[in-house]
């Protein structure tokens, strides 16, 4: 369970969120979704210490992001943000490597290179081991990156915009895998999302952001309905339901 | 495609291993005439000189490039060097020379190092361990740092005792050749200590090449470390600049063929590549310039002339992220 009490970050006199308290529950997916500039990306930052807070607290399963040990929490909980650039080369199973450093500290042991190769292979990265992330697809480095924050072994994985540059069919096997990660190994997912409709279909809870505060937390059921959605995008927004999931058309 | 990951930086290493012994056996010998004693003991302590601050230099960059996550900054484009001769200048001007010359050399040296260590530690704490910066915010606080830091010693030398001036004078130019043979102690004990204080840290050395969000993700006290670096690369840079003042463009230069050369980014390959490739340079240079065209001072011009030229390459290949 992560739990954000009063939560509040501001740039001078800009508040980008605004003492927003939620709880995402333990296992399966949880998206996050709002138009640009609700301050989805801030507040995941926040979840996950990287940003610091001007006010309020995060617990993650328990533990108080802001006061335990960087270490301890980097082998509960993993993040991975947007854009990534690294200055360093590396081959994709250097970088799936550095999942380990929580635990290896850098020396990998051989139980920790067996966990490197699982998740390579539960990326289907295989084949790709050894090439250098400079030479791989948009979708294909975003592969490697999640590999690594799989590998990390923890039980709540943050990933900021995962389908961003990704085409439909790498998107909707991005979430295919992260769904069978919440089921295979009972984590607990959350994700930025700006397509709802992956939200909708994927989500087993929805969080809505809108100016910095919670418009609406619930499942699918409860969030993607048309009264909400007009509330959080300010746009009319038709939801249908199509093989038993809501989908929602937005076009015209 | 294993065998050959590991085997190539290691071939580079040996390489370049040769050619450091080769450039320090060269200096050494060649054109030597008469008592050997004397060529041995004269050149011995310039060849320790030229290594000392090859090491610090190389060193120093490589750190502050990985902590800084870019590949184009350098402590002294930073302005490191800048503010240790301001220090060294506040402390005459402070003291007086007459002071500074009743002190002996090597504790006018340790306060210095001292001061620096403290100031660029607060100084560049508060530009590089909080979020994220552009890099080009940093690029010019650096330029600014640099002008404003020498502009400052510069209006404190104007105020000097013209005999006061002359003393410090002689720190403020680059000279491989008048390398202050009095410092080499201490700045051997400074690098030394700070080589053995980096080697544990090496593997978190290769997390914080990841950049900020990453190195915290996986778990490291971010703040700590990059503040401890700071710290090691102001000492290395006071240790450089003392033995033969400030260097621009030469770690810029060495760093980046040590990227290019070992290819991975392993910081255990990295640096010791960078080192050895900056001993050839300074070491090897000098031999060339002293021995072969009786050259004087040219070298950290030369030195300069190519390192700058490898900046402006750098920045229009893009290697501005």
């Amino acid at each position: 369970m992560i739990h954000a009490n009063e939560v509040t970050k501001r740039y001078g006199d800009a508040v980008v969120v605004d003492c927003l308290s939620v709880t995402i529950p333990k296992g399966g997916i949880t998206s996050i979704i709002g138009p640009n500039g609700a301050g989805k990306s801030t507040l995941l930052s926040m979840l996950a210490r990287l940003l610091k807070m001007d006010g309020g607290s995060v617990t993650v399963g328990g533990l108080d992001v802001t006061a335990t040990a960087s270490d301890v929490i980097a082998r509960r909980l993993a993040i991975l943000r947007q854009d990534n650039h690294l200055s360093a080369r590396l081959t994709v199973r250097d970088l799936v490597t550095f999942g380990r450093f929580p635990y290896s500290r850098g020396r990998p042991t051989l139980e920790d290179k067996a966990h490197v190769e699982r998740a390579l292979a539960y990326l289907d990265l295989g084949a790709l081991a050894d090439r250098y992330l400079d030479e791989l697809s948009g979708g294909q480095r975003q592969r490697a990156f999640v590999a690594m924050v799989l590998c990390q072994d923890t039980d709540y994985v943050l990933l900021d915009e995962p389908l961003n540059n990704l085409d439909m069919k790498h998107a909707q096997s991005m979430m295919k895998t992260l769904r069978r990660a919440t089921r295979d190994f009972g984590k607990t997912v959350v994700l930025v999302l700006h397509d709802i409709n992956f939200a909708s279909w994927y989500s087993d809870f929805v969080v809505a952001m809108k100016g910095g505060r919670l418009a609406a937390a619930g499942t699918v059921d409860e969030v993607i309905r048309e009264d909400m959605l007009r509330e959080i995008y300010g746009m009319d927004i038709h939801v249908h339901e199509v093989a038993g999931r809501r989908i929602a058309l937005y076009y015209e | 495609m294993l065998p050959d990951r590991n085997a190539r930086p290691r071939a580079v290493l040996l390489l370049l291993a040769a050619l450091a012994v080769g450039a320090g056996v060269a200096f050494m010998t060649l054109g030597a005439k008469g008592n050997w004693d004397f060529v041995l003991k004269f050149r011995g302590l310039k060849l320790a000189g030229l290594v000392l601050v090859a090491w610090a230099i190389a060193l120093s960059t490589v750190l502050f490039q990985t902590v800084t996550n870019n590949r184009i900054l350098t402590p002294a484009l930073m302005g490191f060097d800048a503010l240790y001769i301001l220090i060294q200048t506040t402390l005459v001007a402070l003291l007086g020379t007459a002071a500074v010359a009743m002190l002996d050399h090597n504790s006018v040296f340790a306060l210095n190092v001292v001061a620096m260590a403290l100031f660029s530690g607060l100084l560049f704490r508060w530009l590089f361990a909080g979020e994220e910066r552009s890099l080009h915010l940093l690029v010019l606080a650096g330029i600014i740092f640099g002008v404003f830091f020498k502009s400052l010693s510069s209006l404190m030398q104007r105020l000097l005792d013209p005999n006061e001036f002359m003393v410090l004078q002689d720190s403020f130019f680059a000279s491989f050749n008048r390398i202050d043979a009095t410092l080499l102690g201490v700045s051997a004990a400074i690098i030394a200590a700070v080589s053995a204080f980096v080697i544990p840290m090496l593997p978190r050395l290769d997390v914080l090449a990841l950049g900020r969000p990453m190195a915290i993700s996986l778990g490291l006290n971010y703040r700590r470390e990059v503040s401890l670096v700071l710290v090691a690369v102001a000492l290395l840079v006071s240790a450089s600049t003392a033995l033969v003042g400030p260097v621009t463009f030469f770690g810029l230069l060495v760093a980046s063929l040590a990227h290019a050369m070992v290819g991975n980014a392993r910081h255990a390959v990295l640096i010791p590549a960078a080192v050895l490739l900056s001993v050839i340079f300074l070491v090897g240079g000098q031999t060339i310039l002293e021995r072969v065209f009786g050259f004087d001072t040219a070298l950290s011009v030369i030195i300069e002339f190519v390192g700058g030229i490898a900046f402006i390459i750098l920045i229009v290949r893009g290697a501005v992220r």
